[in-house]
């Protein structure tokens, strides 16, 4: 191998070298980045990560950027949390939040695949680039090419929350609104990439780009001191988070930085928008589109580019797919919120209904050491939440007024007595 | 009746550099058939080993997947624009 790194065919196995492209134009399948193992097993070991900055930079070596390479932004390196608190509500044990809710600099997992992106663009020469979105990608395109000094042109469905829309364009993005749904979109953006010569993050830099969501697996693995998790929860819009974690995970065995383990992958979808965990239930090895229906709108992909091999994923793995209502999804975020301190989107509610429901049914052991991943902050969809807190009329500023209402509130509490468990056979309710 | 067929640049090295063509099939099935006799070249590479069109190419007819109208049981009309959209990407 030439480089450190290069694309090949997931299919065909055919090697491209590097360049932007993301299709096989042999097999018409998709490229994925393969690295020169030997030489990573002097560069990527658990002594030089150690020595590397606090962030998803510290696995550079297996990173697909040039060695010179500096990043402009800590990305990455967010909190393992243990989650004693929602375990006991949900019938776990030994429960982890992985909190890209925190990631740096737009507050979503997305982070991460972007900053090696824009590398990547950076080193074809692109001066402009863009991508389909359903919002914390199009966030995190718009602030880190800002950085990087490149120009953007964003897609997004006309229909995104405020807060996302808002979050793109306070960077001097160009947001580009399309009529109709994300598959719409992301169609559309492989048209554009195709006509123009620009640097599509998702499209043809998506080889590169999909790389970033390694970081993901590497971190938990060195978070939990060099060990593998017995099974991991990852929401699923387009099903490449879920089968780069597990890449990640092969590639610590294969390099010889953790021990060899069998980690259990489950997929988490909204019932509104749940192409793979369909497929996974119903036994089938493809596809079946949908038309996207839930307020989980960053996990609103009909047609999930990697939902083939998230199936495959997840059931070699011996894992299982679950999706959940639109209600579940909301309660599901109080409930993280009120247990955790850690206030996700719609998709981490998603990952936590999904995941009461895995202990609910058993398909989780209560003793597994089990991540839950977290991917993007509640602040994006408040939305979400309009109408479900309880608003209380203001008092008058007095201490006595102030007693009343403590008063009041035990009073409530001991009627109440005490909020019931929460996980409900088949649901997961308030 | 005549249909517009855009081919995606992937296929170029097999079809001469052609990337537009203009079709007289009916529905996806003699589509196919059609390219694959204009475009001997493309043949092989469009097939997986059991002889299945690949399943990451999709076929958009006038911005809407063909899966959701029907796939092979959708019937051509006169000007429909035909769009090959090999591994789509995204997510």
């Amino acid at each position: 191998m030439a480089s450190a790194y290069e694309l090949r065919c997931r299919e065909c196995g055919r090697r491209f070298g590097n360049q932007p492209l993301s299709i096989c134009d042999d097999c018409f399948s998709p490229l994925e980045v393969q690295y020169d193992m030997e030489a990573a097993r002097q560069t990527f070991t658990r002594a030089a990560i150690a020595r590397g900055p606090v962030s998803m930079w510290r696995y550079q070596a297996m990173l697909p950027v040039s060695e010179d390479f500096v990043p402009t932004t800590p990305t990455g390196m967010t909190p393992l949390l243990a989650a004693p608190r929602l375990a006991k509500r949900i019938g776990a044990a030994n429960l982890y939040l992985k909190n890209d809710a925190v990631c740096l600099p737009t507050l979503s997992f997305k982070d991460r695949v972007v900053s090696v992106a824009l590398a990547a663009a950076r080193n074809f020469g692109f001066d402009t680039v863009g991508c389909s979105s359903t919002g914390n990608l199009a966030n995190a395109v718009a602030a880190g090419a800002v950085r990087l000094g490149l120009k953007t042109y964003i897609l997004v469905p006309a229909d995104l929350e405020m807060a996302k829309v808002l979050n793109t364009q306070v960077y001097g993005a160009t947001l580009v609104r399309i009529d109709g749904d994300y598959d719409r979109v992301n169609r559309l953006s492989s048209q554009i990439a195709e006509r123009y010569h620009w640097g599509f993050v998702n499209v043809n830099l998506r080889p590169y780009y999909a790389e970033g969501s390694k970081t993901v697996g590497y971190e938990i693995a060195e978070q939990l001191g060099w060990t593998l998790p017995d099974n991991i929860v990852v929401p699923m819009a387009g099903g490449a988070l879920i089968t780069k974690i597990r890449k990640a995970f092969a590639e610590l065995i294969e390099l010889g930085l953790v021990e060899e383990k069998k980690v259990r992958f489950f997929g988490a979808q909204a019932t509104g928008c749940s192409p793979i965990s369909t497929a996974v239930k119903s036994g089938a090895d493809h596809i079946e589109p949908q038309r996207p229906k839930t307020i989980a709108r960053s996990l609103a992909i009909g047609n999930p580019a990697d939902g083939t091999y998230a199936i495959r994923a997840i059931r070699d793995s011996g894992g299982w797919a679950e999706d959940v209502s639109d209600v579940e999804i909301v309660s599901a975020i109080q409930e993280l919120a009120e247990s955790e301190g850690v206030f996700t989107e719609t998709a981490g509610g998603v990952t936590t209904a999904v995941a009461a429901r895995l202990y609910a049914h058993g398909k989780i052991g209560r003793d597994d050491l089990t991540v839950l991943a977290i991917t993007g902050n509640g602040l994006k969809t408040l939305d979400a939440l309009d109408g479900k807190l309880e608003e209380r009329p203001a008092i008058p500023a007095r201490l006595a007024d102030f007693e009343a209402l403590v008063a009041e509130d035990q009073e409530l509490k001991r009627l109440a007595g005490g909020r019931a468990a929460l996980a409900v056979e088949g649901s997961y309710v308030r | 009746m005549s249909v517009k067929v855009v081919l995606p640049s992937a296929f170029e090295k097999h079809t001469s550099g052609t990337r537009e063509i203009q079709s007289q099939a009916a529905n996806l099935v003699q589509l196919i058939a059609e390219i694959e006799s204009s475009f001997p070249a493309l043949k092989p590479h469009l097939r997986d080993a059991d002889g299945k069109i690949r399943r990451f190419i999709n076929f958009y007819v006038n911005d809407e997947d063909i899966r959701f109208l029907g796939n092979d049981k959708y019937e051509f009309k006169d000007g429909d624009e035909i769009l090959v959209i090999p591994s789509i990407a995204g997510g």
